[in-house]
């Protein structure tokens, strides 16, 4: 032990010095507690809002999360391996510049659609190859690609917009899906949700993600392929964010390279909040959706209440920092009492 | 939080750790030089194409707003520096510098008559304050940087908008003598230059020869292994988050004085580019490693070529792409140098970790 006595026996505190303790519990499930913001957010906002509560509002609401719900889906898991992409708001724009530049050109957006989602497929497989193979840390690489890509998106369209784009398609995506308010993309998240949701929690693929971001090192000798199962996280990553960006470009029926410029915090963000430890090993896709969807619900309650969107920066920074700063606080506080006791 | 049992000084006589950092075994030494040469290199490759090609880019204004331009980078990656060898970061830099400047504005528009070192130093004051609520956050709470400044760059963005509410300052409504910063010179230098050379001289000072300084290092290199011998972890990974806020108050001030227009949009998406630059500069994203004066190089580096391409006539959309290359270049050849060294320190062991 080092003289500096009193931090060095925290830092040794016993993991299993005590598990009755209610409040491990309370700090372990970080995504019940989000599931509970969010129900205690939307009782609120239908309360004391006036027009949130409705089919039409629902609609809007979801149209507004749709590209951060998409993309945070990828995100969890890679987060939950330890790595990080940064790179994925660039892969939008990137993706979004060569439609537009793609349509111009004249070709039929039947075959510009799946070109932008190989597109995405290639971008991620960058990145993956990078970190893989390379070795490179994941933070730096995707600042660097980050960069590059939405460098890259300026290259393609410079400062042009292209917005001619036709209705059917611009109009589909923003439809509703027939008898009800909500937009198709509803689906869309559902069902990737539903894919990324059932590899992460109920197959053998999804346990060595958590078994990676707990100890790299420990699942490679126990013959799990941690660089191929990343590569593929980061491929599926880029399919995702060029997805996205198709869906970006035809919601608001513009192509242009700083779309969703600096939503890749806004993601981090979102799958932070949903309760995923920034260090890997921990986390839930369920909390995530409920993390995004809180925050659409305090946005959309914000702006329909009339106050200015400035405050949701605020009300998104605090929920952060509480997120993380509370149950750490618990756990060191339940930690220090037994010590304190008897030994 | 922490206890105050060290007394500060850097000869306290409890058991001095030998700071293990990048820096400081021979071959490690040799690296960095390697990797700072590097950058120089290619910084004088790019300035000597660049005038072979356009003589006009080292014309004494040009070169003038070329350091003005690298100023406010280079005092933002000197700080995000002492942050990420501590393996941390300050995502919330680009906020902290827009409230800064915004608050400079302020001041002198609810006070013309305020003399202009008394309103610095107080956007200094915003930042250092904007540090500490970082600082107690990431130190004291213990909880994961990237997390929490994520956080705060939304708060303080936040306030920053909040505060502003719509409002744009102007260069009219500041006194001249504060607009004219830029344009005083010390032997040709601009001032905002000499200051921002000042600040890198200290801190890369301050990290070679303090004891303090050395152990962040250590703190970088291994926190488990820094807090057993003894090193107050929290206050050395502290005291980058308050400096460095103190720093992007400075650039904040620097950036009102430079370009008079204030909002509350100041400052957006800077902390990636700060984070770039001191990356660039072959400071390690995972700590341990890294000088302040491969920082400000790399800092130098990109706003460079900022200012080359359009002289090159390169296209200025390729910019971003080229410092995005660049940036992965730089942590290639880190890593291939990593592995060298681990190879011949290990004498010809194969595992590059």
């Amino acid at each position: 032990m080092g003289p500096d006595v009193g931090t060095a026996p925290r830092a040794a505190a016993s993991p299993g010095a005590d598990s009755r303790s209610a409040l491990r519990r309370l700090a372990g499930t970080r995504e019940t507690s989000v599931i509970g913001a969010l129900v205690v957010a939307v009782l609120a906002a239908s309360l004391l809002v006036e027009g949130f509560a409705s089919g039409r509002n629902a609609g809007f609401l979801i149209l507004d999360i749709a590209t951060i719900a998409l993309i945070a889906l990828p995100m969890t898991l890679i987060v939950i391996t330890g790595e990080i992409d940064l790179s994925v708001a660039s892969t939008l724009g990137l993706t979004s510049a060569v439609m537009g530049q793609l349509w111009v050109m004249g070709l039929p957006l039947e075959t510009i659609v799946p070109l932008c989602v190989l597109l995405g497929v290639v971008l991620g497989a960058v990145n993956g190859l990078l970190v893989t193979v390379a070795g490179l840390p994941s933070l730096a690489v995707t600042i660097g690609t980050m960069a590059m890509y939405r460098g890259l998106a300026y290259v393609v369209l410079g400062d042009r917009a292209v917005a001619d784009f036709p209705f059917e398609w611009t109009g589909g995506a923003t439809a509703r899906i027939p008898g009800t308010d909500l937009p198709w993309v509803v689906l869309l998240i559902a069902v990737l949700g539903g894919v990324f949701g059932v590899v992460l929690h109920a197959t053998p693929v999804g346990r060595s993600l958590f078994a990676i971001g707990s100890n790299d090192e420990a699942t490679r000798f126990s013959g799990i392929s941690v660089a191929w199962t990343k590569l593929w996280l980061f491929v599926a990553s880029g399919a995702v964010a060029g997805l996205a960006g198709v869906f970006w470009t035809l919601q608001y029926g513009s192509a242009r390279a700083d779309n969703a410029f600096g939503l890749e915090l806004s993601v981090v963000a979102a799958v932070l909040l949903g309760g995923v430890s920034i260090f890997g090993g921990k986390g839930a896709l369920p909390g995530v959706l409920a993390g995004v969807l809180l925050l659409g619900v305090i946005r959309n309650a914000l702006s329909l209440a009339d106050v200015s969107s400035d405050v949701l920066s605020i009300v998104t920074g605090v929920l952060l920092v509480v997120s993380v700063v509370l149950p750490t606080t618990i756990t060191r506080l339940r930690e220090r009492r037994p010590r304190a006791a008897p030994s | 939080m922490s206890t105050t049992r060290n007394p500060r000084t850097p000869d306290a006589p409890s058991a001095v750790p030998q700071a293990r950092g990048g820096g400081d075994t021979r071959a490690g030494r040799r690296v960095r030089q390697v990797r700072e040469l590097g950058i120089l290199l290619a910084l004088v490759l790019l300035i000597a194409v660049t005038t072979a090609v356009n003589p006009g880019f080292l014309a004494a204004q040009s070169v003038r707003d070329l350091l003005l331009g690298a100023t406010l980078l280079t005092i933002l990656a000197v700080g995000q520096s002492l942050v990420l060898i501590t393996r941390n970061v300050d995502l919330s830099v680009g906020s902290v510098m827009g409230l800064s400047a915004f608050a400079v504005g302020t001041l002198f528009v609810a006070f013309p008559g305020l003399p202009a070192p008394v309103v610095a130093l107080a956007g200094v004051a915003v930042g250092t304050v904007c540090g500490v609520v970082n600082g107690v956050l990431v130190a004291a709470a213990r909880v994961p940087a990237l997390v929490v400044t994520l956080g705060t760059l939304y708060m303080f963005r936040g306030i920053d908008f909040w505060w502003a509410s719509g409002r744009q300052i102007n260069a009219a409504d500041m006194p001249d003598g504060f607009l004219g910063l830029g344009r005083v010179t010390l032997l040709g230098v601009p001032l905002p230059a000499v200051v921002a050379l000042l600040v890198v001289l200290a801190a890369g000072w301050y990290l070679r020869n303090y004891r303090s300084g050395r152990e962040l290092y250590a703190v970088g290199s291994e926190p488990q292994a820094a807090r057993l011998s003894g090193i107050p972890v929290d206050r050395r990974v502290f005291v980058p988050f308050v400096v460095n806020g103190a720093l992007a108050g400075l650039a904040g001030v620097l950036y009102a004085a430079r370009f008079g227009t204030l909002d509350a949009t100041v400052g957006t998406g800077m902390e990636l580019e700060v984070v770039a630059a001191a990356v660039v500069g072959g400071v390690a994203i995972f700590g341990g490693s890294g000088t302040v004066y491969g920082a400000a190089l790399g800092a130098l580096l990109l706003s460079t070529i900022d200012a080359a391409l359009p002289m090159l006539r390169v296209d200025s959309f390729w910019q971003q792409a080229v410092v995005g290359l660049l940036i992965l270049v730089s942590i290639g050849l880190d890593r291939l140098l990593a592995v060298r060294t681990a190879r011949r320190l290990r004498g010809g062991g194969s595992r590059g970790a």
